[in-house]
């Protein structure tokens, strides 16, 4: 237990005030720590605007959600009458929908952007391994409210989109179709389902997602902020134990970030006044149409941020099971011959691989779409064990690295496009190749990422005043 | 802490309560996780429906509720049902042979999936993930469809295709046929969907 002080004679009525706060809650100091006391490397960049923006929208989204509560209804033959309500009938109830519906995006923007940061300064590496899985449990939950809270409008994107993403499970072999049904609750999408998905996406999610930001934070805060240059800059302190290139988080960047704020709310508000449903991206068009269980619209496709990940999921094809399986059993061939480490090992590795293909040739390409588009996410949270390059910082890899990024970045993209159109077998094709770009990205990484000359990273990180 | 010994007797009591507690703490979890099963309303509302087909003239399609799931049923014209049997080597089951008691009733497993061949009852749901797919009965080419089409339904989700007969064409996504539900006729014009002789 810390001592217990008393306000020097004289002080004044604010810092008796503090003091006996302080004596009961360590109000002064978690504000050093976290914000006046908390060094962050000076030569942060346009990338670290996305953090706190992600913050943002996240109250955003609170603030505007328990506001949306009030006027909905979560009810199969009420619901679609009641976001219509809002819209038309509540006081600037348009206005409040349009800030959730459009910060759903935005939260994806803001997210993708961050996360892009993270992988191209190398901010997952070591000792930051536990504030990136965080962010990727961040994201999964990120998902998980946006699917939610796209079925509670009952519009009929909300309804077939949840049909698919629910019968996604029941592909599981054995347990599938049970599961499917426990998610439910009954035997086709219905009022169950709108129910319970309601109660998930207004309390449950919200309540983990608050948890692991938290935890983002706590963890992030114990190891320091990494910076563009991937210098440690701990590793250089005055001597009051200050790093030389750190400043605190108050004033300095609370300042910076109102700047990414101010350019972020001039953007967001423009797309709330001017292009709210931005072009049947943020919300689809189908999605005016109440929701019909006998009739699938046309043309469905996920909203924006789920297309890359859908894309994988639909090119898991029978035939692109044999190509993975091709590329298993290659691998596992290839390791026993050229392989570091022992024999036994290595003929684990490629029994495992046998086993491995068996089970993709046993099963049907439905669930392995369904194992593909989940690995492609769960993949992302071990980034911090297959990356072996010697730089953190993409600034200090050899040109081909960064070629390397653009081609993944392009890639992703293409994948998100690819996932709004309507499926044909060239596209089917190319969103093959596709995957196993993405994949090959990750999965390779531990051999790529430690070829090649590396420049000489500076011990200081580099800054020129303005 | 003290540097005395374990006292093991406690120690192997604390852990009992513990045990205890930790049993009782997960039996807690089942009754929150059965209330994600379906309600005894979801689970009586499963009724057989009846659907008059006296109106539905050759090449045309009528959709009926049945289980919440949309069940067509289609009249096909003589060409269509000509066509049927050419397209085997394009099928990946033709001849219905996979998961037969959940997807193709007895009187069902023929080459045109039906207990009158013009007739076809099917669930409308794909068997990939469960959208509904659209039909698409002109023949030919047109987008998202091959160039030979020989007329059937196209998912609009994941492009699996199917026959006018509800098979499914190779190398989809959808992995089955389409459902054949349980049906019967009450009488020439007349179908019962949801349930048959047998039952």
């Amino acid at each position: 237990m810390a001592e217990f002080k008393t306000a020097p004679a004289g002080a004044s009525t604010g810092e008796k005030l503090m003091t006996w706060v302080d004596n009961r809650f360590p109000a002064t100091k978690l504000y050093k720590e976290h914000v006046s006391e908390y060094y962050a490397p000076k030569n942060f960049n346009f990338w670290y605007f996305f953090g706190s923006l992600a913050m943002l929208v996240l109250v955003i989204q609170i603030v505007t959600g328990i506001f949306l509560v009030m006027n909905y209804k979560p009810d199969a033959n009420l619901a679609f009458a009641s976001v219509e309500y809002i819209m038309r009938d509540v006081p600037w109830g348009w206005l409040i929908r349009y800030m959730h519906s459009t910060g759903a995006s935005a939260f994806f923007v803001v997210v993708y952007l961050h996360m892009y940061r993270g992988l191209i300064y190398g901010s997952y590496r070591t000792p930051r391994e536990l504030v990136w899985v965080f962010g990727c449990l961040i994201f999964l939950c990120l998902m998980a409210e946006a699917f939610m809270g796209y079925l509670l409008p009952w519009g009929q994107m909300s309804y077939w989109g949840a049909q698919v993403i629910i019968n996604l499970f029941a592909a599981i072999p054995f347990v599938g179709p049970d599961l499917a049904i426990l998610i439910r609750g009954d035997y086709v999408v219905g009022d169950a389902t709108l129910n319970r998905f309601f109660s998930l996406h207004v309390i449950a999610v919200p309540l983990v997602l608050l948890g692991l930001v938290v935890a983002h934070i706590i963890a992030l805060h114990e190891v320091g902020s990494n910076n563009p240059d991937g210098v440690e800059i701990k590793a250089k302190k005055d001597a009051n134990g200050i790093p030389l290139d750190g400043i605190p988080f108050h004033p300095y960047y609370t300042v910076h970030d109102i700047l990414g704020v101010a350019g972020f709310l001039i953007v967001f508000s423009a797309v709330i006044f001017f292009a709210p449903e931005f072009g049947g991206y943020f919300l689809e068009f189908n999605n005016f149409i109440p929701a019909d269980p006998l009739k699938t619209p046309p043309h469905i496709a996920p909203v924006w941020y789920f297309t890359p990940f859908y894309s994988m999921l639909r090119a898991t094809t029978d035939q692109m099971v044999i190509v993975f399986s091709i590329v298993i059993g290659l691998a596992a061939v290839l390791n026993l011959v050229k392989g570091p480490g022992k024999g036994q090992t290595k003929l684990g590795l490629l029994v495992g691989a046998v086993v491995l293909i068996g089970l993709l040739n046993t099963f049907e390409a439905k669930f392995w779409g369904v194992i593909v588009m989940g690995a492609a996410v769960v993949i992302l949270a071990f980034l911090p064990w297959l990356d072996n390059c010697p730089v953190k910082s993409i600034r200090y890899r050899p040109t081909w690295h960064k070629a390397i990024y653009g081609i993944f970045v392009i890639n992703f993209c293409i994948l998100g496009w690819l996932g709004i159109e309507p499926p044909s077998p060239v596209y089917e094709k190319i969103s093959q190749v596709g995957t196993l770009i993405y994949f090959g990205f990750f999965l390779l990484m531990p051999w790529w990422s430690r070829m090649g000359t590396f420049k000489q990273v500076p011990d200081r990180v580099t800054f020129t005043p303005h | 802490m003290s540097n005395q010994p374990v006292d093991q007797s406690r120690r192997t009591w604390v852990t009992m309560a513990c045990a205890a507690g930790g049993v009782g703490g997960v039996a807690t979890v089942v009754p929150f996780v059965s209330t994600f099963q379906p309600s005894e309303r979801a689970r009586a509302a499963g009724a057989a429906v009846e659907a008059d087909i006296s109106a539905l003239k050759e090449g045309e399609m009528m959709t009926v509720e049945w289980r919440g799931k949309p069940v067509w049923i289609i009249r096909r014209t003589k060409e269509q049902l000509d066509a049927l049997s050419k397209i085997d080597p394009q099928l990946a089951d033709p001849n219905s042979e996979r998961k037969p008691a959940e997807l193709t009733p007895e009187y069902a497993r023929n080459t045109h999936r039906s207990i009158k061949p013009e007739v076809l009852v099917a669930v409308g749901i794909c068997t990939h993930l469960g959208c509904s797919p659209t039909s698409k009965f002109q023949s030919g080419a047109q987008p998202s469809l091959p160039d030979d089409w020989p007329g059937g339904f196209l998912c609009p989700c994941h492009g699996s295709t199917f026959d006018m007969a509800g098979r499914v064409f190779k190398n989809k996504p959808a992995p089955d046929n389409l459902e054949v539900p349980p049906h019967m006729y009450l009488s020439d014009t007349k179908l019962l969907i949801g349930e048959d002789k047998k039952a």
